[in-house]
C-alpha cells in the first residue's frame, strides 16, 4: 500500500500569491494513498527539505510529491533530499504549480483548482514509481582533439599537462591553423609563428599526445565517456617513418606551379610539400589532385631524389579507431574569399586581397618575405585601402553577425603598412570601431594618432580599375553622407569571418547543434559555454563563434578543464531513465515477438538482438534487449512496440496512462 | 460560469515545449487556466492510445507539442511522433471525430510566448466548438450490450 507525502509550496509570494496552497495540501490530504498533505513557505529551504526528509522517516513514507517549481529547476534539489532520508531519489516527483501555474495565472479558484489536479496527476504517477537505481558507465580517459590550430593545441595541452591521453586530429598536412599563416599580432605586435611554433613542437613530442595530421574524422558511436571513433588517416604517399624532412623532394619537384594554400593564394608551392618550413610534422605530402605522376603516370622525380626511399605511391587511407571519452572541437573558421564581392571586383582584380593575404604579404616568411609588394606588379603600394565589415553585418550577403576581430586586425594591418611604408597612406572604411578588450581600443587610437591611418566613417560602394590602380568609390557618412573617391594601389578586405569548410557534417557526425552561419552550438550562451548539448563533447575557438587569439585559448582551457574535470572520475553516473524490455521467467521469457520494430525506430542503436534458447540449447526465440549503456531514454521504442514489451523506466505505460486517468 | 470551460490536456516534451513553458512563466505570460501539461522524455514517446484515454476521461481537446524538426533532444523522436501524428490524424477524421480537437505543434524552449498563444488559441477554437459530447456517448454504447439480429 502506498503512503505518500504530498508538499507543498508557497515559494514565498510566487506560489502563494496565485494559489491557495493551504487549500491544495488540504485536497490533497484525501487522495488514494496520501497520508501526509501539508504546506510550507520555501520547501527548498532547509527546514523544508527536513520537513520532508522528516516526514519520510516518521510517516515511512513511499513516495513524495512536491508541488513547487519546475522539476527543471528543483527535482535534483529534492530527490537528494528523499535520498537522505533513505528513500529511493526517483520514488519523488515534482508537480509544477510556480511556472505552469502561478506565474501564468490569476489569482481564481480555477487556478487552485488547476494546482489541484497537476498535484493529483504526480500523485497517481507516484504511486506505480518503482525504486531505481543510477547507471553506472566507466570513463575512457582519453580524449580526441578536432582541430590542430591554437585552440586544438591549447586544449590538448592542458588536457595532456593533467595526465591524461590525447588524440590530436587535424586535416591539414600541418597543426598550426589560421594563426601560423598570422604576421603580427594584436595588441602587442609581437610575432606570431614566435609564440605558436613552440606550442606546436611541444604538441607533436607530448608524450600523452597522439597526432594524427592530414587525418580526418570519419565517424563517431557511442556516447559521454565511451566514444568510439574511426579517424580516416588519408594517404600521404610518404612513409613517415623513414621521411627526414630533408626537403630534397620538395625543391626537385618539377610542377612548382601550385597555388600555396598556407601563403593564402598569393604564393606558389610543389605538388610534393610541406605547408610551411616550420610545419609540424616537418613531412612533406604529395597533393594527388595535381602530381604529374598521379596525374599522367609518369615523373617520379621525388622517388629518386628521397635519400631514404620514403616515397609511397601506392600507399593507401588507412582507417584508425580509439576508444574516446571525451571529445574537444576546434575545428576553427575560414575567410571569405575576394569572389565572394561583386562590388569589389568578384576576385578579378589582382590587388583587392582579403586580411589572410595581407597578413601573408606582411609575414617574414610570406612570398616577399615582408616586403609590401603588390600581388599584380610587385610595385611598391603608395596608397592602401582597407574596408572593415567587408561582408560582415551585412543581412544583404547573409552574413548578420559581426566577425569581431576585424576591428583589431584592420588596425594592425593599417599600422604594419605603415611601419613598412613610411611615406604610404592608409585609408580604413570602418561602421563602427569595436576595439572591446585589454589595450584593444589603445591600440586602434595609435594606429589613428601615431601612425596616421585615415580612418573614413562608411562603406566602399564599388570598386573598378583604371590606369592600373583601384578607384574605390565610397562616403564619408560624417561629413554628411559626402561622396569620396580614393585612388588606391591595392584594397584589403577584412572580409566576414564563417564556419570552416565542412562545419555542417561535422556537427552531423558528432550529433551536436549548429546555428544557422554552421557555428557549433554551445549548451547555454552564458553557463555552458564550452559544453555542446551532447554530453561529453566540448566547442573551443572559432568553431563556435567568431574570436581572436586570447579568446580561443581561453576557451580552450576551458574546455580542457571540462574534460579534465570529467576524466577524474573513473565512472559515471547515468539516470537511469531508460527503455526494458520486460522479461520473465520460462516458459513466457518475453512477450517480445521479435518484429524489431524498435531497432529501425531508435535513433541509438541501443536495441541488440538477444537469443532465448530453451535447457537443450535450442533457440526459442529472438527478442529485443536494450544496451542500457547507449540507450538515452526517449521512449520512441516504447511507443512502438506492437506488443507492448518495452517500457521506459521513470515513464512506464502504467504511469504514463495513471496520470492522464488523474484528469 | 455561463460560457463553456473546456479542458484540455497537453502531451509536451521535457525538452523543449515543457521547458519553453517553463519560459511561459518566467516571462510572466498569462494564458487560459484550462490545460494540464504532462511531460514526457520525448513526443516520439507519445503512444496515441494516451490520447485517445485523454478523451475517454473528458478532454475536450488535446495538445502535442515538442521540439522543431531538427531540434530533438534525442534526434529523431519528434519526426516519429510527426508520422505517426499524420496516420492517426487521419484515422480520427476517418472515424468522425473533428480533427480540430487535437493540436499539434513545435514549440521550442526559447518560445514561451508561442506556447501561451497556442493554449489560448486551443482554448478559444474548443470553446466554439463546445464539449466533445459524441466521445462520451461512443463510450457510453460500450457498456450496452450488442444485440444481435
Amino acid at each position: 500500500m502506498s503512503r505518500i507525502g504530498v508538499f507543498v509550496c508557497h515559494c514565498g509570494e510566487n506560489i502563494g500569491a496565485t494559489v491557495d496552497c493551504a487549500a491544495v495540501a488540504k485536497s490533497c490530504g484525501d487522495l488514494p494513498g496520501v497520508v501526509v498533505s501539508t504546506d510550507y513557505k520555501y520547501m527548498c529551504s532547509d527546514p523544508g527539505q527536513n520537513m520532508i526528509k522528516e516526514a519520510i522517516r516518521d510517516q515511512k513514507l513511499t513516495g513524495v510529491v512536491v508541488a513547487a517549481c519546475s522539476p527543471r529547476m528543483h527535482e535534483p534539489t529534492f530527490r537528494r533530499a528523499c535520498a537522505e532520508a533513505g528513500l529511493n531519489p526517483f520514488l519523488c516527483e515534482m508537480a509544477n504549480l510556480r511556472e505552469h501555474c502561478s506565474w501564468v495565472h490569476e489569482r481564481t479558484p480555477e487556478t487552485t483548482d488547476k494546482a489541484i489536479d497537476l498535484v493529483r496527476v504526480m500523485a497517481e504517477k507516484v504511486r506505480r514509481n518503482r525504486p531505481l537505481y543510477p547507471i553506472k558507465v566507466p570513463v575512457t580517459k582519453t580524449a580526441l582533439v578536432l582541430g590542430g590550430g591554437i585552440a586544438g593545441i591549447q586544449a590538448a595541452l592542458d588536457i595532456a599537462n593533467a595526465g591524461h591521453k590525447v588524440v590530436m586530429v587535424e586535416r591539414e598536412p600541418s597543426i598550426g591553423g589560421h594563426m601560423a599563416q598570422l604576421s603580427e599580432t594584436f595588441p602587442t605586435l609581437d610575432c606570431s609563428q614566435c609564440i605558436l611554433t613552440p606550442r606546436m613542437v611541444e604538441a607533436a613530442r607530448h608524450p600523452n599526445i597522439t597526432l594524427y595530421t592530414y587525418s580526418e574524422l570519419e565517424s563517431v558511436e557511442g556516447f559521454i565517456g565511451n566514444f568510439k571513433v574511426r579517424i580516416r588517416k588519408k594517404a600521404r604517399s610518404v612513409d613517415e617513418k623513414l621521411c627526414t624532412g630533408c626537403g630534397l623532394c620538395t625543391q626537385k619537384c618539377p610542377n612548382k606551379r601550385i597555388p600555396c594554400e598556407f601563403n593564402a593564394q598569393l604564393g606558389l608551392r610543389s605538388a610534393i610539400y610541406v605547408p610551411f618550413p616550420q610545419a609540424v610534422p616537418n613531412k612533406p605530402v604529395i597533393d594527388r589532385e595535381r602530381c604529374t605522376f598521379f596525374l599522367k603516370g609518369k615523373c617520379k622525380v621525388c622517388e629518386k631524389v628521397c635519400p631514404t626511399k620514403a616515397i609511397r605511391y601506392d600507399q593507401q587511407d588507412e582507417i584508425v579507431e580509439h576508444d574516446i571519452g571525451a571529445i574537444v572541437a576546434a575545428t576553427g573558421y575560414e575567410v571569405k574569399g575576394t569572389d565572394f564581392f561583386p562590388e569589389y571586383g568578384y576576385g578579378k582584380y589582382k590587388d583587392v586581397i582579403t586580411g589572410l593575404q595581407f597578413e601573408r604579404l606582411a609575414s617574414a616568411s610570406g612570398p616577399t618575405q615582408g616586403v609590401m609588394k603588390r600581388p599584380s606588379d610587385g610595385k611598391t603600394p603608395e596608397t592602401v585601402v582597407f574596408i572593415a565589415c567587408a561582408g560582415s553585418r551585412d543581412p544583404a550577403k547573409g552574413i548578420d553577425y559581426c566577425s569581431k576581430i576585424c576591428c583589431m586586425y584592420t588596425a594592425k594591418h593599417a599600422m604594419l603598412y605603415k611601419h613598412k611604408v613610411h611615406s604610404g597612406k592608409a585609408y580604413v572604411f570602418y561602421m563602427d570601431i569595436r576595439a572591446g578588450g585589454k589595450m584593444y581600443e589603445e591600440f586602434v587610437r595609435r594606429a589613428i594618432e601615431e601612425d596616421g591611418v585615415k580612418y573614413v566613417r562608411g562603406r566602399v560602394a564599388r570598386i573598378y580599375e583604371e590606369d592600373g590602380q583601384l578607384i574605390v568609390k565610397g562616403a564619408d557618412t560624417l561629413l554628411g553622407g559626402e561622396p569620396l573617391e580614393i585612388k588606391a594601389d591595392m584594397v584589403v578586405l577584412a572580409s566576414a569571418m564563417v564556419a570552416s569548410p565542412g562545419a555542417e557534417q561535422l556537427a552531423q557526425t558528432l550529433k551536436v547543434s549548429y546555428d544557422p552561419y554552421y557555428f557549433l552550438s554551445e549548451a547555454h550562451p552564458k553557463l555552458k559555454p564550452v559544453e555542446t548539448n551532447t554530453a561529453g563533447i566540448m566547442v573551443a575557438g572559432a568553431c563556435q563563434a567568431p574570436k581572436d587569439i586570447p579568446e580561443s585559448v581561453a576557451q580552450a582551457s576551458a574546455a580542457a578543464a571540462k574534460v579534465a574535470g570529467l576524466f577524474s572520475q573513473s565512472e559515471l553516473s547515468r539516470e537511469p531513465i531508460i527503455a526494458v524490455v520486460n522479461r520473465s521467467a520460462p516458459p513466457l521469457f518475453s512477450t517480445c515477438v521479435g518484429c524489431f520494430l524498435c531497432e529501425s525506430a531508435c535513433p541509438y542503436k541501443a536495441i541488440e538482438r538477444e537469443e532465448i534458447r530453451g535447457r537443450d540449447g535450442q533457440l526459442i526465440k529472438t527478442v529485443a534487449k536494450i544496451n542500457a549503456g547507449v540507450c538515452q531514454g526517449c521512449g520512441t521504442c516504447v511507443a512502438l512496440c506492437r506488443s507492448k514489451s518495452i517500457d521506459l523506466q521513470g515513464y512506464t505505460n502504467d504511469q504514463v496512462f495513471a496520470e492522464v486517468m488523474a484528469l | 460560469m455561463s460560457e463553456f470551460e473546456p479542458k484540455i490536456t497537453a502531451f509536451v516534451c521535457n525538452w523543449c515545449t515543457y521547458a519553453g513553458a517553463d519560459l511561459t512563466g518566467t516571462s510572466r505570460i498569462k494564458y487560459a487556466t484550462n490545460v494540464r501539461a504532462i511531460r514526457l522524455p520525448c513526443t516520439g514517446r507519445i503512444d496515441f492510445m494516451l490520447v485517445l484515454k485523454a478523451f475517454a476521461q473528458g478532454a475536450d481537446g488535446v495538445i502535442i507539442s515538442g521540439c522543431h524538426p531538427g531540434d530533438c533532444h534525442y534526434t529523431a523522436g519528434n519526426y516519429h511522433a510527426r508520422r505517426r501524428w499524420v496516420l492517426f490524424r487521419s484515422l480520427l477524421g476517418f472515424v468522425g471525430v473533428d480533427t480540430r480537437r487535437i493540436k499539434f505543434a513545435w514549440v521550442s524552449a526559447a518560445e514561451g510566448a508561442k506556447w501561451a498563444d497556442l493554449v489560448n488559441e486551443t482554448v478559444a477554437e474548443i470553446r466554439q466548438l463546445g464539449p466533445f459530447k459524441q466521445y462520451q456517448e461512443l463510450l457510453a454504447l460500450r457498456h450496452q450490450p450488442i444485440e444481435v439480429a
